[in-house]
Parts: C-alpha cells; structure tokens; sequence
C-alpha cells in the first residue's frame, strides 16, 4: 500500500510498536481492541453451551482442563469466570478501546487538522499501559482458583472474599484507569487546541463533539473506580474492611475482619464510574453514525446544534444518575425519587439525537452501502435497547426487572447491536482512509443481513425470559425454578444464534484482510465526504497535511443548491451562508 | 497569564501567603487541643483547611489570574467533586422504611 | 522516526490562551480532584454510617504531622519561587529554590516512614480498624504523589535542567506544570492533616 506516496517510509515492526503517530496507534488500538472482542465473544459463545445444554459435555471441552471443564463439563466456577470475564473484556479491553482509543485516535486529529495529538508520545503510552492491563487481565485466568468470578461489577464481600484472580482484576483495571484517564487528557488537549484555521468549535464535526465530551466523561468519572480499586486492593492484601460488613459469615465461617465496612460504599463508586460509562461506550458510536449518515443521505445533519447540546447534557447528566443501579439496595424513596427523576430527564436528549438521525433521513435519496446499513440499523437497535432502559428507570418497575435476563437484554441492546453496529459502520466508512482501499460491498452485505438477524435472535428472547423473572448469572440458565419452564427452550434460540452471529463474522475476518491488498483502490475523498480527514492522502502519512487546512464551512455541506457537485468540503472555499 | 519571560514576577504575595498559611497551620494545630464539641471542631478546621487551599490555588497555583477556559474545567470537576462528595452519603442516609 | 511539529507545546494559543502543557496538566489535576473526592466520600459514608466509627486520631502524632506540614508549605513556596527564578532567568537562583524544593520532598517522606515504623511498632496496622484502613490508604496514596513530583522536581533540578539554557520559554513551562502537581499535592495534605489528625473522634 501507499506506492503513489514517496515519501512513506515503512518503519520496522519493533518502531511500529514504538510509533508516536496518532494513526498507527489508533489502528493498534483497534486491531487489539477487535482481538478482544472476538476474545469476549468466544467466553460467551462457552457460556452459551452451558445454557443451552446444562450440564451435557462439549466436544473437545476438555481440553480446557480438569479446572475449568473436565470432561467438556463445565464447572459452576468456570461459568462465574466466564461470565465476570466477558463482561469486563468487552466493555474495558474490546468496544471503549476501539470506539475511543482506535477511532478516536485514528480519526479525531485527521477530522481537526491536526497533525498529530497535543502528547504523542503520551498517546504511545496509553496504548502500552492499555495493552499491559489486557494481558494482566488475560493472565488472571492461569492463576489458582482461575480469574475473577464476581461479575463485571466485582460487588464486595463477594469479590472480597473471592480468589487470587480478582486481585489481578483490580491490577487490570488500574492499568486500564491510567491508560484512559491519560487518552482523555491527550483528547480534550487536541481538541481544544490543535483545531486548524477556521476550525471553531461549531464547525467541528459531530464525531469531534462525541469524542470530546466522552473524553470528560472518562477524566472525571474513571477516579472513583480508581479509588475503589485502591480500597479493593487494600481489602484484599491489607486486611482492611472498607467494604466488609461486620460479622460475615461465609459457608458458615465467621470472616474475621475489623468491620465497619460498607459494600454500598463499593457500589457507589463503582457505578460513578461505570454510568457515565454506558455513555462512553455510546457516544462515539453516535458521533460515527452521525457521520456515515450526513455522508450517505448527502445531506446536512439534521439539528446539528440540538445535536450538540444533547451531547453535552447527556453528559453533564450521567453524572447524576448513577444509583438506579442501587434502587434496591435499601435506598429510601426520596433518593429513589430523585434518581429516578435524573434518569428520566438524561432519556429526553438521547431521544433527541435519536430523533434527529432519523430525520435525517428524511427525504434523502440515501447510499446504501455497507457502512450505511449498519448505521441504519444502529437507530432502531438503540432505540430498543434506550426504550427497554426506561423501566428499569423507574424505582418500582426496577424491582420486579431487576437483575433479571431483562437487564441483560436491555444493555446489550445498547452495546452490541447498538454500539458495535456503529463501530462496523465506522470500519466500513474509515477503512479506506486507513489502507486506501475500500472493503468488499458483496462480503459486507454476507457480514451485516446475519448479524443483524442473528443478534435479535440472541437479545430478544432476553427479554421475554426477563419479564418472566428468570434471573441473570444462573449457572444453568434457570432450569430449577418453575416460573422459567415456560421460556427455557429460548435458551436454545438464543445460543444458535450466537453461534451464528460468530459464523456471520467470517466474511467480515476475510474482506478485512483481503481487501489489504485485493481491494477496490479508493481515491483521497473515497465517499465524497466533506470533513477534514478526507484531504489528506489515503493513507495519510506521519504529520497528516502536506499544509494546514483551512477551513471555510460547517461539517456537513452537502447538496448546496446551485453547486455543481453534491458535497461542498470544509476546506475548500465558497460562497454559502448556511453557517452554524 | 501576564508572566513573560525575562521578566522578574512579584515574589511579595508568595511570602505573604507563605506566612499566612503558616499562621494558619499554627492555629488550627492550637484549636485542636481546645476539645471544642465534636460539629464545630470539625466546621473549624474544615473551614481553616478551606482558606489555606484557596489560598494555595489562588496565589501558588495562579488561579486569582487563569484563564477561563481552566477555570471552567475545575468549575466541571467541583460540581462532580460535590456529587461524589455529598449523593452517597444523603443515599445512605435515606434508608428504606416499611 | 520523522519529526512532525506539534504547534502550541510551547507558545500559547491565541484564542484558548494557554498552551497544551498547562491545559493537559490542569485536566489531569481535575481527575485528581475527583481521585482524592472520592476518597474522602468514602471517609464520609463510612463515618456518618458507622456509630461506632472509632476515629482513632488519638494514636496519630500531631507534632510529627505538624512539621510535616509546616515543610510542604515551606516546599511549596521555594517551589513558587524556583518557577519565578526561570522566568527571571536567573539559573542560581533557580537551583537554589528547585533544590530546596526537592530537599523538602525528602525530608516529608523520611518524617512519613518514621510514623509509619512508630504505628508498625504499636502494632497499628491498616487491618487494625477502618479509621486506620483510611489514614494508611489516603497517606500511603498521598505519599505516592509525593515521590512523583518529587522525581520530576528532582529530573527538573539537575539533569533536565540544559534546557534552561537551550529553550528557555518551555523550561519554565515545565517548572510551571511540575509547580502545579506540586501544589496540588500539598493542597491534599491541607485537607489530609485536619480530617486525619485534628478531628476528635466521633464517638467522643
């Protein structure tokens, strides 16, 4: 790649490693970060066999070893790894490092015109620190007792009293931590100040806006797990009780401890972090589906401005709603009521952004390409996952719903066909500019029909088991309780289907390879886009911009009446008083 | 900021923080051993601990002359500090009553 | 690896008028805030929550803290004085401050080890209660700071300091951006010293 660019050099492997260019860290990042969500799926796609067959022996599952699967049968302790592990993986090590460290990386500093971050080698380091947490946390499973096995949520005493693998958790996360609270900083700095002439803040494109508030989110909400984590750790290896109730008994031991400890505590902090966390997981997924559609109706985003605002009071807001994740937790109602009211409120600007997408398409004559299938099928899947969160808002229903499959159903809909829908349209739409070569359309259409089809069949039923009260984290998927006889043969739709969705990820494994070196060759601007990042030559080389751009225009100029072409860039000079 | 280089800042305020700050530390030191009751201890020191920072952040740190763009940043992460701070607290002292 | 020039490392940007360093430094300073608040909500829940919260300062040294506190003040004022100096371009002056600076740091810690080996002999350890869980926690976390901006004082004073003759304009920058971790620590420890040491116990 990049024969008509004299002057790309290509570095060793060991320099590549070491690079300080925001675009070869932003593809490690998203290569990592793809690894490990294949990795994420893999765990859940073991879980999935344990649910559809409890207790029956998988082929070959003994190879996994006498600890975890002997005799392909799975161990209860291995389930709770799994499930603790993949919950982790996917959020910390697979979607927040793709969506924020790859297309943020890859793509903020070339949309500003930019030449790099404000801290390259800062950004080196939060790759490094990102990729150390990820084998900590990979490690934890050759450990003795296995990995962490308290959930995602590692809720004491529970994770307190549980195995050495929860200590190389908390380790991981604090790699984790660092490596996102130094990205923010690299990212606000970036933005606020290596914007190019012309550049305002409200000529920025929607995905700049996304990333930019996110990054906040990830400064000031990351601490308070990193201050639980410390607290954790010195539960664990000090013999502190900070979220150690007094007289515990465990399997009918008394654990010694001091006392005077609070898990509730953990749980706050915790969920300071982890709520403003859902948005971080969405928010970039948002700004790439806004661009894929300005870019494929061939119009103006609909309510750029409301857009915006939404964006920065979503979250301003995720702050504050954090404990409806705790309604049942003994919370009194005037702290309920004020929870749920917060939690009310942040919903009314995510309708707005939604609402504002799908106006867009109003009256478009619309691409259909891949890129812009997936970002189509974003809108309704997050429209779900959002609606199906508002029950679980609201103090009372939450009692009934929670910690039920409907929860699950609810979150995955917002971050697997939610988010990672987003993030293949971002693949679909950046990868040209990355390689300079487009995907395969036909492998892409073979890739998006099964995957959506596939992942409603694994979330839907989710719900409906939910609404049943069959409870989340069961080892074997409910099958002791008779109100879940009636929606356990879904157990079986379910892990088909992800079965499948893995299989519907084969042609996807294939074009993104193949179309290294086999693909159609994409020029600079390969979709006619407007926004900065297309100037630059595909791919760009280190510093990016031969000169500084200039920029004349808001981000979406496209279908200027009485211009020749449909799509008028930002760095290209002309007459329209469409400004923002 | 006004400071260019080469040019000499005015140490005056510096010393005189610094021998505020110390008059400060002394007293609050001297306060502790009254025994006061246990609410206007903890309002005094808390109080005197207050005024020391601020001076430090005033002064030391030059916020009395930052830039807005700085002090709304640190005006975001009080309003969460506060958050943090005060929610779990008034949650947990808001049990479930039957 | 080629040099790509980032703009506004060193000069300040017009419209924004700070320059990257100073942005990037407050905004990790902000995730501090939120670091120690955290804390310290932590300190508060379990406090208010626990009726018999023992708060224990009675087993802590005031004296050993006083000083404590009298040298980081003292440290953080010479620091103010060693980033006056680089901008006065006055290299004595600045070694003379930096290193007093970085002396100080020293001195806090050693005070520090001396009352954590007096609590170790007394059989005070973190496990001992949750008042003692916080005092080694927030300290221990405090005095992690410390050794940092200690390193980078220490970088600032001797080795890093040829660039206070190569570009002046960036090295006192750098005094500034390490100035203000500095002040931060010692800001933490204006709060760590009265809720640690001075509050009488609740029980009381």
């Amino acid at each position: 790649m990049g024969e008509s660019h004299a002057h790309h050099e290509k570095p060793g492997l060991l320099a590549s490693w070491f690079s300080v260019d925001h675009k070869v860290i932003g593809i490690q990042y998203a290569v990592t970060a793809l690894l490990f969500l294949f990795f994420g799926f893999t765990l859940m796609m073991l879980m999935r066999w344990q649910l559809a067959f409890p207790g029956e022996a998988l082929p070959f599952g003994g190879l996994l070893g006498d600890s975890r699967m002997p005799g392909g049968i799975m161990l209860p302790e291995f389930y709770n790894q799994l499930g603790a592990m993949h919950g982790t993986i996917m959020v910390f090590l697979g979607v927040v490092p793709l969506a924020v460290g790859g297309f943020g990386n890859f793509v903020v500093p070339l949309q500003i015109g930019a030449p790099d971050m404000a801290f390259p080698r800062l950004n080196m380091m939060s790759y490094h620190l990102y990729f150390w947490g990820g084998v900590v946390m990979l490690s934890s499973f050759f450990v003795p007792g296995g990995s962490a096995q308290s959930g995602w949520t590692s809720y004491p005493p529970l994770s307190n009293i549980a195995g050495s693998g929860q200590t190389w958790w908390v380790f991981g996360m604090l790699f984790l931590i660092m490596s996102s609270l130094l990205g923010a900083i690299n990212f606000i700095v970036t933005i606020v100040q290596l914007r190019a002439p012309g550049m305002t803040f409200w000529r920025l494109p929607f995905f700049v806006w996304a990333q930019f508030v996110t990054s906040f989110l990830l400064l000031l909400a990351f601490p308070a797990m990193q201050a639980a984590g410390v607290m954790q750790l010195m539960d664990r290896l000090a013999g502190t009780s900070f979220f150690m109730p007094e007289g515990l008994i465990v399997s009918g031991q008394a654990i010694a401890n001091t006392g005077g400890g609070s898990p509730i505590l953990w749980q706050h902090l915790f969920w300071f972090l982890a709520h403003p966390e859902v948005y971080v997981l969405i928010l970039p997924a948002l700004g790439i589906v806004g661009e894929v559609v300005a870019n494929n109706t061939r119009k103006p985003l609909y309510g750029y401005k409301a857009l915006v605002y939404s964006v920065l009071f979503v979250g301003f807001m995720s702050f504050i709603v954090w404990a409806h994740h705790m309604f049942i937790t003994g919370m009194g109602t005037m702290m309920s009521a004020f929870f749920q009211t917060t939690t009310m409120i942040i919903s009314i600007p995510s309708v707005v952004i939604l609402t504002c997408l799908l106006l867009s398409l109003w009256g478009a004559s619309i691409r259909f390409n891949t890129a812009m299938m997936f970002a189509l099928a974003f809108i309704p899947m997050f429209g779900i996952g959002g609606l199906t969160g508002l029950p679980l808002g609201l103090a009372s229903s939450d009692i009934h719903l929670h910690d039920t499959y409907y929860v699950i159903g609810h979150f995955h809909y917002v971050v697997a066909p939610g988010t990672i829908f987003a993030l293949f349209a971002g693949v679909y739409y950046w990868y040209p500019k990355a390689t300079g070569r487009y995907l395969s359309e036909k492998l892409g259409r073979i890739h998006f029909w099964p995957s959506l089809i596939f992942i409603n069949g694994i979330f839907f039923p989710m719900l409906i088991q939910g609404l049943h009260g069959v409870q989340r984290r069961l080892f074997d998927g409910g099958q002791i309780y008779a109100h879940a006889q009636e929606v356990l043969h879904l157990n079986k739709v379910m892990s088909f289907s992800a079965w499948g969705l893995a299989i519907a990820q084969i042609p996807f494994i294939i074009n993104f390879f193949m179309s290294l070196k086999g693909g159609a060759k994409a020029p600079d601007n390969a979709w006619q886009a407007t926004t900065l990042e297309w100037l630059a030559p595909s791919p760009p080389p280190h510093g990016n911009f031969a000169t500084v751009p200039t920029v004349y225009h808001g981000p979406y100029e496209y279908s200027v009446p009485g211009m020749e072409e449909d799509f008028l860039p930002q760095y290209v000079a002309g007459n329209v008083s469409s400004e923002a | 900021m006004a400071h260019t280089l080469g040019e000499k800042p005015n140490i005056r305020p510096y010393i005189m923080v610094f021998v505020a700050l110390m008059t400060l530390t002394l007293i609050t030191v001297a306060v502790s051993y009254l025994h006061l009751p246990t609410m206007e201890a903890i309002a005094l020191a808390l109080l005197i601990a207050t005024v020391k920072a601020s001076l430090v952040a005033c002064y030391f740190m030059h916020l009395m002359t930052e830039r807005k763009l700085i002090l709304w940043t640190l005006l975001l992460s009080a309003v969460f500090f506060f958050f943090v701070l005060v929610i779990p607290t008034m949650t947990a002292g808001n049990p479930i009553t039957l | 690896m080629s040099t790509t020039v980032i703009p506004y490392t060193t000069e300040i940007r017009p419209d924004t008028g700070v320059n990257n360093v100073k942005l990037g430094i407050w905004l990790f300073l902000a995730s501090e805030i939120m670091l120690f608040g955290s804390l310290f909500a932590g300190y508060i829940l379990l406090r208010t929550g626990n009726p018999e919260f023992g708060a224990g300062s009675g087993a802590l040294s005031v004296p050993m803290a006083t000083l404590n506190t009298v040298v980081l003040i003292t440290s953080s004022v010479t620091m103010v004085l060693a980033w006056a100096a680089a901008m006065e371009q006055n290299f004595a002056k600045f070694r003379l401050y930096m290193g007093c600076t970085v002396m100080a740091g020293a001195v806090f810690l050693v005070v520090k080890g001396f009352e954590y080996s007096a609590k170790f002999e007394h059989h005070l350890y973190p496990s001992h209660s949750t008042f003692m869980a916080i005092y080694f926690t927030f300290t221990g976390l405090h005095a992690l700071h410390v050794i940092v901006g200690m390193g980078y004082n220490a970088y600032l004073w001797i080795p890093g300091s040829k660039m206070f003759h190569s570009n002046p304009q960036q090295f006192a920058n750098r005094v500034e951006a390490s100035g203000l971790f500095w002040h931060f620590v010692d800001l933490v420890w204006i709060f760590l010293f009265p809720i640690l040491y001075l509050l009488p116990d609740a029980a009381s």
